[in-house]
């Protein structure tokens, strides 16, 4: 698994490929904590369109990092396009924290005019 | 009833072979010629319940997992267990966002993952002595 980072403006994108799961999560968490140190980062994008496999460790990262950007005051959304991660995220009920987007371009919009 | 093909699997619980499993349960399963669906259906709920022993089972320390995987005519019975801590209340440990361990970031979403993607799953455990967790999935339902 990789994560490449972005940023538009105070919005870090965190572009993940290959497979989030249990064995990745430590890597996941530590790379996107240390980017979030970064003065400039407000609002955290998880960009999940080449992530090949997630399972319920992934919650894990997303809720984790929800909180703590939370605290500093700022949003988060996720961008899915894989039925099964979209699926977990729903009964997971993270949906109802933070919304799910199809695109960058959908989840920026919403982000900055918000 | 006897099941047409059976594999067995032995693995020590490193977290890299959480990967390795459910790359295994998929390769077996294939064999029934399931759709891609169907195939990541397995994979994900395999992940679930070797993740669970090794976080839980064994606490992150050394120990074995084993993973058996039996066809029948149209269906596949996959059972991981280990010969771990075991769990006290298996009802309460089902229950959406139940967790043991918050502190890990764990989302308590594991069972419900599980039963989500599988049509049956079945957790034995004695405290002490270990779980199973058995997963049971037939293929071609939507025909």
């Amino acid at each position: 698994m990789n994560i490449k980072f972005s940023s538009r403006g105070s919005t870090l994108i965190a572009a993940f490929t290959g497979e989030l799961d249990h064995h990745f999560a430590e890597y996941a968490r530590n790379k996107i904590e240390g980017e979030l140190l970064k003065a400039t980062t407000r609002n955290v994008i998880f960009d999940f369109t080449n992530l090949s496999f997630m399972d319920s460790s992934g919650i894990g990262v997303i809720v984790g990092r929800y909180a703590n950007i939370r605290k500093l005051g700022g949003r988060v959304g996720i961008i899915c396009k894989n039925q099964r991660i979209c699926h977990i995220l729903e009964i997971s009920g993270i949906v109802k924290l933070i919304p799910v987007y199809e695109s960058l371009d959908f989840a920026l919009n919403a982000l900055i005019s918000a | 009833m006897q099941p047409i093909n059976e594999m067995k699997l032995e693995f020590v619980s490193k977290s890299s072979n959480e990967a390795f499993a459910r790359v295994v349960a998929a390769a077996f399963v294939s064999q029934m010629d399931p759709t891609l669906e169907e195939l990541a259906d397995v994979k994900t709920a395999v992940s679930e319940a070797v993740t669970n022993a090794i976080i839980h089972g064994y606490e992150n320390r050394y120990g074995t997992i084993m993973m058996i995987c039996r066809q029948y005519d149209n269906s596949v019975e996959i059972e991981v267990t280990d010969e771990g801590k075991g769990i006290e209340d298996i009802e309460q440990a089902m229950q959406p966002l139940f967790t043991s361990k918050p502190d890990m970031e764990r989302s308590g979403m594991g069972f419900t993952v599980m039963e989500s993607f599988m049509d049956k799953i079945e957790v034995k455990s004695t405290p002490g002595l270990g779980t199973t967790i058995v997963l049971y999935k037939k293929f071609g339902n939507q025909n």
